[in-house]
C-alpha cells in the first residue's frame, strides 16, 4: 500500500515572549494514499498546527514529515511553496476566499503560482465551479454568496491544482447542517475520486464520515480508531 | 507571457481598490507636484536675486581716470593732460571679447543758467545707454538718442533737482538753458525721475549722487565743450586735458569678471606706463554677494527638496505599509495556495509601482502647471492688493 504521508515524532514548538508553547509534542502516524482521516480533540490541543504542518505551511521543530517520497521537514521557504502548490489543496473554515475576485477569478488563484496557465486548466476551472453547482454565479463576488456557497467555491479552488491532498480545518463550522451535508457529500465524492483528505473537525456527524479517526490531546495522539 | 500576466493583475488590483489606489495617487502627486513647485520657485528667486544683484552692477567693470598726484617730469605746461584716451576705449572694446558694451563718459562741472536762475551742475556727456545702465528713469521726453549723439546736437535731458531749480513754475521741455563758459544753449528734451544717490558698496564703488546731473550726448560735449578745462585759482590758472573720465565696461558673464579685469589692466597698464592715471575698478563685493547668494539658494533649495522628498516618501511609506497590515489575510492565503514570498513581494512592487508612475505622471503634469497657477495667483492677489504685490518681487 502506498503512503501519502509518513509522520514520525513530530513536535511543533511556538515561542512566544520567550515562553514556549509545546503545540505538538511527538506524532507518529501513516496516512495511505486515497485515505479519509478526521482529526478530533478539545480546542487547543494542537490539530490545527498538525493540519498546517502537514500542509507545508510551517516547518516543524523536529521529527520527520514525508509526503509521498519528499522529506519535507528538510525543505526551504521556496521549495516548500512549491509543494503547496502543486501538490495541497486548502479548505478553511472561515472560506477565506478573496474578496476582490469573482468567483471565477477565485477559483484560479492557485495556478498562477504554478507557473504555465494552459487553457485546458483554464477551463477546468469552469468545470469545478460546475461540479460544486455554482456555474450560474462565475461573475458574482464572494460576499453576494451564502456561506455555503462560499465554502463550494473554496472546495472547488483547492481542487484547481489537481492536488493530493485535501486539507480542510473545520469546513463546517461556519455552516448549518443542511449545508454542512452538502459540503460533506462534495468532500465524500472527491474522496471516492482517490484524493486523500484530512479533516479538522469537533463535529461526530462529520467524523462520522471519515474511514478513521484521529483524536488529539495536549499535542499527542489519544487514540486512533479506523472505522 | 507570466510577467505580462503578473503586471495585469498588479494593474488590476490596483484598480479593484479605487478610493485607496486613488488617495495613494494623490499622495504621491502632491509629494511630487510640491517637490516641482518648490524648486521652481526657489529657482525663480534665486534668479531674481542675481539679476538684482547683477543690476547694482555685479557685471560691470569701471575704469576712471585718476588725476597724477605730480605732473609729469619736464612738462612746463600749466595744463596737465592725463587719463583715459578715446583711443583706449577703442582698444578695450576691440581686443577683449568678453566685452559685451561700453560706456564712455565725460563728466565737468558747468555752470547752467535760465533766465534769473542758476546752479552748478555735473555736465555728462553720455552715450543712450548711460540711463540703462545707471538705472535712469525718465518723467516726460527722452533720453539721450543715438540721433541725437550722431548729430552732435545741443540737447540735453535734466535730473529731477535741476528742473526743481531752474523751472520752479514753467515746463521745461522745449526751453534751452545756458552754459555761460561755453556760451551756448542747449535745448531740453527730457527730464528724469528723482534719482536717489547710491550708497557706496564696499570699497570698490563710490556714492554717487544724480540729483545734479545734465545729460548730453557725448559727442556735442566734445566738440562744444571741449577736452580741457581751465580753472582759476587764487590768482594763477590750472587746467587739465581729459578725453574721457570713466568707462563703463559690461562683461558678458559675472564669471568672466575677474579674468576681463586683469586683461583690462595689462592693456592700460602698458598704454599708460609714464603716469599712473587709470584705475580698475572691480564690484569686488557685488561679486562676493553674488556667489553667496548663489550658494545660499542652492543650499536652500536642497534642504527644501530633501525635505519635501523625506515628508513625502513618509507619506507613500504610510500608505504602502497600510496597504500591506490590512491585506495581512490575503497575504496568508495566497501564501496557502502556494504563492512564495517572492511572488507576494513582487505582487505588491508591481501595484506600488503602478501607483507610483501613475502618481509621478500627475505630479509632473502638475508641476508644469505651476507658471500658470502661479501667475493666476498673481492676477487674483493683484487685483484685490495691488499695493502690496507690486513690492513683491516677480518670481518663476
Ligand atoms: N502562531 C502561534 N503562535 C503561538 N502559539 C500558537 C500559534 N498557533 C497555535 N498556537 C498554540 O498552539 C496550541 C495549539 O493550537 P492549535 O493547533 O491552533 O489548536 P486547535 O486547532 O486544536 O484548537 C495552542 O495552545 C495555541 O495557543
Ligand atoms: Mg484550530
Amino acid at each position: 500500500m502506498q503512503l501519502a504521508a509518513r509522520i514520525h515524532e513530530l513536535t511543533k514548538d511556538y515561542v512566544l515572549k520567550g515562553e514556549t508553547v509545546r503545540a505538538l509534542r511527538g506524532i507518529s502516524l501513516e496516512i495511505p494514499a486515497g485515505d479519509c482521516v478526521a482529526i478530533m480533540g478539545p480546542s487547543g490541543s494542537g490539530k490545527s498546527t498538525l493540519l498546517n504542518l502537514i500542509g507545508c505551511l510551517d516547518r516543524p521543530t523536529s521529527g520527520c514529515l514525508q509526503l509521498g517520497d519528499d522529506d519535507v521537514s528538510s525543505m526551504d521557504d521556496s521549495q516548500l511553496s512549491r509543494i503547496r502548490a502543486s501538490r495541497i489543496g486548502f479548505v478553511f473554515q472561515s472560506y477565506n476566499l478573496i474578496a476582490q475576485l469573482n468567483v471565477l477569478e477565485n477559483i484560479e488563484v492557485p495556478l498562477y503560482y504554478r507557473g504555465r496557465i494552459t487553457r485546458h486548466e483554464r477551463s477546468r476551472c469552469r468545470e469545478l465551479a460546475d461540479m460544486v453547482g455554482l456555474s450560474d454565479r462565475l461573475k458574482h463576488r464572494p460576499q453576494q454568496l451564502s456561506g455555503g456557497q462560499q465554502q463550494r467555491v473554496a472546495i472547488a479552488r483547492s481542487l484547481a491544482n489537481d492536488p493530493d491532498f485535501i486539507l480542510a480545518d473545520e469546513p463546517t463550522g461556519n455552516l448549518d447542517t443542511q449545508t454542512t451535508e452538502d459540503i460533506l457529500d462534495l468532500l465524500g465524492n472527491l474522496h471516492r475520486a482517490g484524493k486523500t483528505i484530512i479533516i479538522v473537525t469537533h463535529e461526530k456527524e462529520v467524523a462520522a464520515r471519515a474511514r478513521r479517526i484521529i483524536r488529539l490531546l495536549d499535542g499527542r495522539i489519544d487514540e486512533s480508531l479506523v472505522q | 507571457m507570466l510577467w505580462l500576466r503578473t503586471w495585469l493583475i498588479g494593474i488590476k488590483s490596483v484598480l479593484l481598490h479605487p478610493m485607496r489606489s486613488l488617495l495613494t495617487v494623490l499622495g504621491i502627486f502632491i509629494g511630487v507636484a510640491s517637490v516641482i513647485w518648490l524648486l521652481a520657485i526657489g529657482a525663480g528667486i534665486s534668479q531674481k536675486a542675481q539679476e538684482q544683484i547683477e543690476g547694482l552692477g555685479a557685471d560691470n567693470i569701471i575704469v576712471r581716470s585718476v588725476k597724477p598726484a605730480k605732473a609729469p617730469d619736464g612738462s612746463t605746461s600749466f595744463i596737465l593732460p592725463y587719463g583715459l584716451l578715446r583711443a583706449d576705449y577703442d582698444i578695450l572694446v576691440e581686443t577683449i571679447p568678453t566685452i559685451r558694451g561700453a560706456l564712455p563718459i565725460r563728466e565737468m562741472r558747468r555752470e547752467v543758467r535760465y533766465g534769473q536762475r542758476e546752479l552748478l551742475a555735473r555736465v555728462v556727456g553720455c552715450t543712450p545707454e548711460y540711463a540703462d545702465i545707471t538705472q535712469l528713469e525718465i518723467d516726460r521726453g527722452h533720453f539721450v538718442s543715438d540721433a541725437e549723439l550722431q548729430l552732435e546736437q545741443n540737447h540735453c535731458v535734466l535730473a529731477s533737482n535741476v528742473v526743481d531749480t531752474l523751472f520752479p513754475y514753467e515746463d521745461p521741455i522745449g526751453r534751452r538753458i545756458y552754459l555761460p563758459e561755453a556760451q551756448d544753449y542747449y535745448k531740453i528734451v527730457g527730464i528724469l525721475k528723482y534719482r536717489a544717490p547710491t550708497a557706496a558698496i564696499g570699497g570698490s564703488l563710490a556714492a554717487q549722487d544724480f540729483s545734479q546731473d545734465v545729460y548730453i550726448p557725448i559727442t556735442t560735449l566734445r566738440r562744444r565743450l571741449g577736452d580741457t578745462v581751465v580753472v582759476r585759482r587764487g590768482g594763477s590758472r590750472e587746467g587739465e586735458t581729459v578725453e574721457l573720465n570713466q568707462i563703463t565696461l559690461q562683461v558678458d558673464d559675472i564669471a568672466n569678471v575677474m579674468k576681463t579685469a586683469d586683461l583690462v589692466q595689462q592693456t592700460l597698464d602698458r598704454r599708460h606706463s609714464k603716469l599712473e592715471d587709470v584705475a580698475v575698478i572691480v564690484p569686488k563685493e557685488l561679486l562676493e554677494q553674488a556667489e553667496t547668494t548663489r550658494v545660499m539658494f542652492m543650499v536652500f533649495m536642497g534642504v527644501i527638496a530633501s525635505i519635501s522628498l523625506l515628508v513625502g516618501g513618509i507619506g507613500i511609506m504610510n500608505i504602502m505599509l497600510a496597504t500591506v497590515m490590512e491585506r495581512t489575510r490575503e497575504i496568508g492565503v495566497r501564501r496557502a495556495l502556494g504563492a512564495s514570498r517572492s511572488n507576494i513581494v513582487l505582487q505588491f512592487l508591481i501595484e506600488t509601482t503602478v501607483l507610483s508612475v501613475a502618481g509621478g505622471l500627475a505630479g509632473i503634469l502638475g508641476g508644469a502647471f505651476c507658471p500658470y497657477a502661479v501667475n493666476g495667483l498673481r492676477q487674483i492677489l493683484t487685483s484685490y492688493a495691488s499695493d502690496l504685490i507690486s513690492t513683491l518681487p516677480q518670481l518663476v
